[in-house]
């Protein structure tokens, strides 16, 4: 039956007001969790504190159980729900860029989002920062269409492309999550504290 | 007033706040079909303020003109309703923990200036790096990941892996 919007049991006309419900909650999750200050986000590249990949890991898995549940129960059809599309490369420089962008500035778009909500002036101007950004690219398209377009692997899960069974691979992300937890908590402990 | 003093750094312990953003992208898959996101919201910003200013120069640009569409404007968009919700709720998270305030956020051992100019510096590049990979940390990372997506695992590793292997290069903003 899922999901409900795409399959007309909400009627689409619901689709902004979730929106900015859902985007209410997501803030509040993340500014609760600490995401909007910057240097609690960087303590993870540091060992000062590893609330990023413990927030980020567990969500990842309990939305993935979750969906492989809801699908096994019939509530949502995992074949209708949107999977990005696969560029090898653009993905990889793509992120790449980003990860030095989330070094240098302590942020990502959605947290640094949740601190200009707090009043964070340093969050204000990374956010003018990322539309500069976006402005380049387009500006400078044709440089990076190539890459931008190159590489494409299609709309692809690990399921079609390694052929991965779902269940075990969820299972084995989860087994990996937890061990990252573990080692990252004793990693902790013998990084020297900052205090922010 | 000296209780919320105190408390302005107490976060939620993070599996807690994990288990309950990991509940709100499946409740938005489940809902929509789709994922989260944020930097969606400032590529619709970018492109409905230049569809303004220089119309031709975005419907004749070979990026912005995929994002253009005669019937609604480029604000009119899923993911900048979601962003304005982002801001509500960050609001009041912050609000009910006293923590709203006009202030720059950095390490004592860097100024002020140093600090706003890495930031704008960091943005640059992740509005970058965010169009090339189709996606920033909220869509592309934490929603592919949970579809099992090969790009979600892509975004994650480069991300979080460049991350570690820049970090000592930025120590002194942080450590």
């Amino acid at each position: 039956m899922g999901p409900l919007i795409p399959n007309e049991i909400i009627p689409y006309e619901w689709n902004n007001i979730i929106a900015i419900l859902i985007g209410i909650a997501f803030g509040f999750v993340l500014e609760s969790s600490g995401f909007s200050s910057s240097r609690k986000l960087a303590g993870v590249f540091y060992g000062y504190d590893f609330a990023v990949l413990k927030v980020f890991f567990t969500a990842a898995v309990t939305a993935a159980i979750g969906l492989y549940y809801m699908d096994y129960l019939g509530y949502v059809n995992l074949g209708e729900l949107y999977v990005q599309p696969t560029y090898l490369w653009g993905g990889i420089i793509g992120g790449a860029i980003m990860g030095v962008g989330f070094i240098s500035a302590g942020f990502c778009p959605g947290t640094a989002l949740t601190a200009v909500a707090i009043g964070k002036i340093d969050a204000i101007v990374y956010i003018v920062g990322i539309m500069i950004g976006v402005f380049i690219f387009a500006e400078a398209y044709s440089i990076f269409q190539p890459l931008y377009e190159g590489s494409y692997l299609g709309n692809i899960t690990v399921v079609d492309y390694f052929g991965a069974n779902p269940y075990w691979f969820i299972f084995g992300l989860t087994v990996v999550a937890v061990l990252a937890f573990f080692v990252t908590d004793i990693i902790r402990r013998r990084v020297k504290k900052v205090f922010y | 007033m000296k209780v919320t003093e105190q408390n302005r750094h107490i976060y939620w312990n993070p599996y807690f706040g994990g288990f309950l953003l990991g509940l709100i992208v499946l409740f938005t898959f489940y809902m929509t079909g789709r994922g989260l996101g944020a930097s969606g919201a400032m590529k619709s910003t970018v492109v409905a303020a230049v569809d303004v200013v220089a119309p031709t120069h975005a419907e004749n640009n070979a990026y912005y003109s995929k994002f253009i569409s005669e019937d609604k404007s480029p604000l009119n968009n899923w993911l900048v309703f979601e962003v304005l919700g982002i801001l509500i709720g960050g609001l009041i998270s912050g609000g009910l923990s006293g923590r709203i305030g006009w202030k720059v956020q950095h390490s004592p051992k860097i100024t002020k200036r140093r600090r706003l100019y890495f930031a704008l510096g960091g943005g640059i590049l992740f509005g970058i790096g965010a169009q090339l990979g189709r996606g920033c940390t909220s869509g592309a990372a934490l929603s592919g990941m949970s579809v099992l997506s090969v790009g979600g695992f892509i975004s994650t590793i480069a991300i979080f892996g460049t991350g570690y292997l820049a970090a000592y290069f930025f120590r002194k903003n942080w450590i």
